[in-house]
């Protein structure tokens, strides 16, 4: 190794647990570990770069909103930070079913990173360490401490490897290539081959970002002003709605048009992409435009977002059209569209290329398989996404925390959490591609709603130990109250009284002509929970801060009671073959009659549980029922 | 998934399929007694749940108003059955049709068609068979797991399957383009797409409910196996129909186009029932084959379950014999070399090598090519034998793969149907578009089962392939 290896010290500092990296899954697992009682130490190769969103401006979105909810009800970080730093909230899909409602808020990106470092910084049992780690040090398979690139070693009984987009990185436009991570912040050089050393098979993987622009060379008179929701809803269960309601900011909507598309298609040979000179594989879900220009042709304009990176800062974020082209044609690609014919770039728009990990090495709790103690998350783990990264992160770091206590593992399953979609998608299907969330992914989005992930996740949090006392007490009268208030309304009957029919016919429902229960009112497509308060006569009276939290559950319970049911069915189907668990000693070669196929893939992967072994590509049905009468004779 | 849902009940003819004698349909599971009772109608108006184990009924099957058959019903309560579970079965008059009602029946009202060594799983999951018997058990899993998977998809028609493989691409197509919509809401709308879809749904119904009808379970046990014969006039079409039958039913002459009148004609061959068309008979089939060309007499045969081409061996072949050799690829055809009688001005593998050269040999073995005399009757056993042969097989083969195939089919086909007419259902009352994906994605599952395809990675490849996400 190049590094300094004759400066080799240890340091006698005392950590439990080591976090490399210091994004978004790097700050949730290092907050979980701190927080669960172990001495914790994150490194990062720029303390100024903590929680840094090197590309999108946003946190949220379809289904990374319900993560960063689950995230929150299990006691991670990233709701709170951004209820505290966003300039602009929306929640999408509002005309559809309340499992596809999603949180999307437009961040300060500056105010997110400094808000999420003070909380690093405030908190007990960690400490932040400006270092590249070079090294995973492992004795007999198993992690005993990490080597920094000064020469450090670090002690410890846990690794959490969350280091994004950062191993041998390379930033790509046009002909140009540095060798730095995002935002030409340090790449990190030697880990790889240390982790190839350890048996840890990678990949490697691409995305990219648009050019940020200065505000002030653009002309917003030719875009469509894009506003926030009236009344914003927060991400984190324990912020008071109340706090939220701040002024906004806007975003932007322009097009493409015809002569991008001219300009993009001319200089195609100029694209590294096309070229040639980009190996990575990039994300299907966010092309970049001239992906776009090319794959769909027929279309003669694409939607492009204006959005500022925040509150005091001049640049400006170009969602949807990112690119890899020279600089010279991003000018001229960018001035094209209406609004942007003057625009000055401040950065420019990159591919960025990265080492990850084929996730199929681990094991649905983030550990490797084969390396006991290294733990990761993240888009090392091949993700995309803040949220799908913080999401792991705290998984990895509940899991890192709980193995060194003797504590069983925390495994959330498909029909639980959009984090155990996730999870279960990484260790246990193939992709060559950065994985993104997406709501079509889950098997159980009725159950798995951005609304009821406190009812779903907050136990378990309560029970791994981030959730506070008071919290859980305040969440379990929640549940009370909404319980209480749907048998309630179920026994309430009204009359055809004036006030009950003029109400009706307002709404556009048809006339009583008998009594009725309030619940099969609130059954009408055209009525709500809500609506009906004027008849409601008993209808109690909630906390003020969990009024429309309440009123939406009991809403959504009785509107969707038909669709729910039918899914906790299915779910019922579903758990029984994640409850059978496969032993891990299981040696496959003594199933008789198993594909050749199957009995490879599953050696591969060795599945926690027959659940698990049916999703894997290459076990057929009939593989299952083998294994199913081959453990059920070993019982 | 069948391995998920252990305790349903299960249900599946036990005995081997044969023309005559007892066959036994056996049903095991928590609600066999329960089913059992709403389809039995005992002597004295009993109902099974009352009686005790290891007691024989006697009474009628009924479907509705309909009697079925006349049956002894034997009582098996769990613990102490074969499988561990309540089991009956019911004791036939036998004949195939008659024993696949009975088992269609009590599919109707409730069981599931089992799967394929499933009696034996439950006996042994249920500890009722032990550790030695296990090995065993997986064999009979697995290998007719997999034959039954192969036969499976060997049994749909390929004019099935190319439909089905159409529904389900239009049923993915729609999904995705709601779920780019939920994921992407701001670059792609679904505003007034329910009215769109409405329409398209109501027309993958139409074809479902098709699909149910025409290739509903048993149809070839019911009503006989379709038969086409083909063949350039005066080849030995009509006799070779006559010689099958035994007796002369079309005007045989030396004239070409002799027979004027359409001819359908019902056979028992060796325990099958053969519903032939002699197109020969069929005035404009003959023109088609003659003037219009090859593509409408395909049209014809596609409706068929086996196509029987009949060559004049005494003439020498031309192009019009190749292009219809051409249109028997992957179908279930067998080539007649008539006139065997006669000098022989072709052989069989001048015949064979062009089939081969029409037809990729990795989708088809070989033809069967067979020499007769319709004439004098020879070759005419080796016929009814391959024909047996080709959709008998043996017994018990004939039970597992025709029936259970089927019966599975049609199962995946009324879910796949009921999927559908829940998303109908949600549309007309209104409910957010979310809501239709889910049962479009049932319906697109179901109807994987009869191709053989699961969903995987499907509806997200559609999503990327087909619409333009943003970022």
């Amino acid at each position: 190794m190049k590094f300094s290896a004759n400066s080799v010290w240890e340091n006698k500092d005392h950590y439990d647990v080591v976090v490399i990296g210091a994004g978004h899954a790097g700050c949730e697992a290092a907050l979980a570990c701190a927080r669960l009682g172990l001495d914790t130490v994150v490194f990062t190769v720029s303390v100024d770069s903590i929680a840094l969103m090197p590309c999108n401006p946003n946190i949220g979105g379809s289904s990374k909103g319900h993560l960063v909810r689950e995230v929150d009800a299990l006691g991670g970080e990233m709701g709170k930070v951004i209820d505290r730093t966003f300039i602009q909230s929306k929640m999408l899909n509002k005309s559809k079913g309340p499992a596809v409602h999603s949180l999307r808020a437009q961040a300060d990106k500056a105010n997110y990173s400094r808000t999420m470092r003070r909380v690093l910084e405030e908190q007990e049992r960690l400490d932040i360490k400006q270092q590249e780690v070079v090294r995973i040090i492992a004795e007999e398979g198993k992690v005993t401490g990490v080597q920094t690139y000064s020469g450090a070693v670090y002690p410890c009984k846990a690794v959490i490897l969350c280091t994004g987009t950062y191993l041998k990185a390379r930033c790509i436009y046009g002909e140009v290539s540095t060798n730095t991570g995002p935002n030409g912040l340090q790449a990190a050089n030697y880990l790889t081959n240390s982790l190839k050393e350890l048996g840890v098979h990678m990949y490697r993987f691409k995305t990219g970002t648009p050019a940020r622009i200065d505000r002030n060379s653009v002309d917003f008179s030719k875009m469509e002003e894009q506003f926030g929701d009236e009344k914003v809803v927060p991400f984190s269960f324990s912020t008071n709605p109340d706090d939220v309601q701040i002024e906004q900011v806007s975003c932007w909507l322009t097009y493409t048009n015809e002569k991008t598309h001219d300009i993009i298609r001319k200089n195609l040979d100029r694209s590294p992409l096309f070229s040639g000179m980009i190996e990575g594989t990039g994300p299907r879900y966010c092309p970049s435009i001239e992906d776009k220009v090319v794959k769909f042709s027929e279309k003669n304009r694409h939607q492009v977002f204006i959005e500022p990176e925040g509150i005091e800062t001049n640049e400006m974020y170009i969602g949807g059209m990112s690119s890899s082209l020279p600089e010279d044609v991003q000018y001229a690609m960018y001035r094209t569209v209406p609004g942007l014919e003057h625009a000055k770039i401040v950065r420019n728009a990159y591919a960025i290329e990265y080492d990850c990990i084929d996730a199929r090495q681990l094991k649905p709790t983030l550990e490797f398989k084969e390396i006991e103690g290294l733990f990761s998350g993240g888009q090392f783990n091949g993700s995309s996404g803040y949220e799908e990264a913080a999401a792991q992160g705290l998984i990895a770091g509940i899991n890192a925390a709980r193995k060194l206590k003797g504590k069983e593992a925390v495994i959330l399953d498909r029909s639980q959490a959009y984090i155990g979609v996730l999870i279960d998608d990484l260790v246990t299907k193939e992709s060559h591609e950065p994985y993104r969330m997406m709501t079509s992914r889950a098997e159980y989005r009725l159950l798995l709603r951005q609304d009821n992930a406190d009812e779903r996740l907050t136990k378990i949090g309560y029970d791994v130990g981030l959730i506070s006392e008071d919290r859980y007490q305040k969440f379990l009268e929640k549940m009370r109250t909404i319980d209480s208030e749907i048998v309630r309304v179920s026994s309430v009957h009204v009359g055809a009284s004036d006030s009950v029919q003029k109400l009706l016919k307002d709404c556009g429902s048809a006339a009583l002509t008998s009594g009725i229960s309030l619940r099969e009112l609130i059954c009408r497509p055209e009525l709500s929970y809500k609506i009906l308060s004027v008849i409601d006569k008993s209808r109690p009276a909630f906390p003020k801060e969990l009024e429309e939290e309440i009123e939406e559950q009991v809403n959504i319970r009785i509107k969707y009671e038909g669709y729910i049911k039918r899914q906790l069915r299915q779910v019922e189907q579903f758990k029984k073959l994640e409850d059978k668990k496969i032993p891990e000693d299981i040696d496959y070669d003594e199933v008789k009659s198993l594909r050749i196929e199957a009995v490879q893939k599953l050696k591969e992967l060795r599945p926690i549980s027959i659940g698990q072994a049916s999703r894997i590509s290459g076990v057929s049905p009939a593989d299952i029922s083998v294994l199913l009468v081959y453990l059920g004779g070993k019982q | 998934m069948f391995y998920g849902e252990e305790r349903t009940t299960i249900a599946a003819i036990s005995t081997a399929v044969s023309e005559s004698g007892i066959g036994i349909v056996r049903m095991s599971g928590d609600k066999a007694v329960e089913i059992a009772d709403q389809v039995y109608k005992g002597k004295y108006g009993k109902s099974l749940v009352s009686q005790k184990t290891y007691t024989i009924h006697y009474g009628h099957i009924v479907d509705g108003g309909e009697v079925i058959d006349e049956v002894l019903v034997m009582l098996m309560k769990g613990p102490g059955s074969f499988t561990g579970e309540d089991t009956v079965e019911i004791n036939c008059h036998g004949g195939i049709y008659v024993v696949n009602r009975v088992l269609e029946t009590l599919i109707k009202y409730g069981a599931r068609p089992a799967e394929p060594g499933e009696f034996t799983k439950r006996a042994f999951l249920n500890g009722k068979i032990d550790l030695s018997q296990a090995e065993a058990v997986i064999d009979v899993i697995k290998s007719e797991n997999e034959y039954a998977l192969k036969s499976s998809i060997q049994q749909l028609h390929g004019s099935v399957k190319d439909k089905i493989t159409e529904i389900r691409k239009e049923i993915l197509y729609h999904t995705a383009f709601i779920e780019t919509a939920l994921d992407d809401p701001e670059h792609i709308s679904i505003e007034g797409y329910s009215e769109k879809l409405q329409a398209a749904v109501l027309k993958l119904l139409n074809e479902v409910h098709k699909l149910i009808d025409s290739s509903s379970d048993g149809r070839i046990l019911k009503e006989g196996i379709q038969t086409v014969i083909l063949g350039k006039p005066n080849a030995g079409k009509s006799s070779l129909l006559n010689a099958l039958m035994g007796e002369e039913r079309a005007i045989v002459t030396d004239i070409a186009g002799t027979t004027r009148d359409v001819l359908s004609e019902h056979i028992r061959l060796k325990g099958l029932s053969l519903n032939i068309i002699d197109t020969a008979g069929i005035r404009d089939t003959e023109d088609v084959i003659e003037k219009i060309g090859v593509n409408k007499a395909f049209d014809y045969a596609k409706e068929s379950d086996l196509i029987i081409y009949v060559i004049d061996s005494s003439v020498s072949l031309d192009q019009s014999d190749y292009d219809i050799i051409h249109l028997l690829s992957g179908r279930r055809a067998i080539i007649i070399l008539n006139k065997s009688d006669l000098d022989t001005l072709i052989d069989i593998s001048d015949v064979r090598e062009r089939y081969l050269i029409y037809n990729s040999l990795d989708e088809w073995e070989e033809i069967p090519i067979i020499e007769i005399s319709a004439k004098n009757g020879y070759g005419i056993d080796v016929l009814e034998e391959k024909i047996k042969e080709m959709f008998y097989r043996e017994n018990i083969s004939f039970n597992t793969e025709v029936y259970i195939t089927n019966a599975r089919h049609k199962v995946a086909l009324m879910q796949a149907e009921n999927s559908l007419n829940k998303v109908m259902e949600s549309i007309e009352s209104m409910m957010p578009e979310d809501f239709y994906s889910i049962d479009l994605m049932d319906a697109y599952e179901a109807l994987g089962r009869i191709t053989g395809e699961t969903m995987g990675e499907d509806l997200v490849n559609e999503i990327f392939s087909k619409f333009c996400m943003g970022k």
